[in-house]
């Protein structure tokens, strides 16, 4: 079964959707996000979708999710990357994806996540330094 | 209308979907389609053959390649078998569902199509004709 791996860099997780989701791909990925923003504690999640040509409502739905959930387990997520054309078919197919953050690209995205960041979050775990 | 070229294939499962949309996405390219008729014809067609799918446990889809007055576009008919829909004007409406998805697939289809033709019968199943040209 494929499955879409998930890089942790600092406290982000990110994602880059390279293949063509399908259903079940998209509800695994929903899935291991979810468990690995609790592992590890995360605190952003950045999904690129650059390469996806197409969005439909079951894979909107599937974004909106991982959105929210990640909101409760205290971590943002942020959609880079969309190309515009889907961006367009989203609107006419009447799914604005509200409450999702996006950005134009990878770099924006980081930057938008880093400006979310509680300036006191310490990136490791370290008691003995006080 | 001239029909210039014809391809039925069955979808019985999720990578069924996949299969499809990317033969879509090569007859929309070998017409000239632009790249957002394209996005919104193959999300369109994803959203009937996933229809077709969960509620009809498959069907099958019929792409041709057809010839208008002024242009060329592509007609792709969806045909299953499945229980049929026994109020359309309330499934063509925004927000309804009898399962747990959003409501959005046959409107918003719909909106992103030239042309949308639907016609059901309850217990034999359901036919949706969708038609868009090259250039909308």
């Amino acid at each position: 079964m494929d499955k879409i791996p998930i890089l942790k860099i600092g406290h982000f997780l990110m994602v880059a959707i390279q293949v063509d989701l399908y259903d079940r791909l998209a509800l695994n990925l929903e899935a291991d996000l979810i468990q690995a923003v609790s592992k590890y504690n995360a605190k952003g999640v950045l999904i690129d979708i650059s390469s996806v040509s197409i969005v439909d409502s079951f894979m909107g739905r599937i974004l909106g999710n991982i959105a929210n959930m990640s909101k409760i387990l205290d971590a943002e997520t942020v959609i880079v990357g969309m190309q515009p054309a889907v961006a367009i078919t989203l609107i006419e197919l009447g799914l604005p994806l509200k409450g999702i953050q996006s950005a134009l690209n990878v770099e924006k995205g980081m930057e938008l996540l880093q400006q979310k960041l509680p300036a006191e979050a310490p990136l490791e775990d370290d008691d003995s330094t006080f | 209308m001239i029909v210039l070229s014809s391809d039925k294939i069955p979808i019985s499962k999720e990578l069924d979907m996949v299969v499809f949309r990317n033969r879509l996405k090569e007859l929309a390219v070998k017409i000239g389609m632009g790249l957002v008729n394209q996005t919104k014809l193959i999300t369109a067609a994803s959203e009937l053959s996933r229809n077709m799918l969960r509620y009809a446990n498959g069907g099958t889809v019929l792409m041709e390649i057809i010839k208008g007055p002024t242009q060329n576009g592509l007609r792709i008919t969806f045909s299953d078998k499945g229980p049929g829909i026994a109020d359309i004007t309330q499934a063509m409406r925004d927000g309804f569902s009898t399962g747990k998805s959003l409501g959005l697939g046959l409107p918003g289809a719909k909106r992103l199509v030239s042309d949308f033709e639907i016609k059901s019968t309850v217990g034999k199943g359901t036919t949706i004709i969708i038609t868009k040209w090259k250039n909308g």
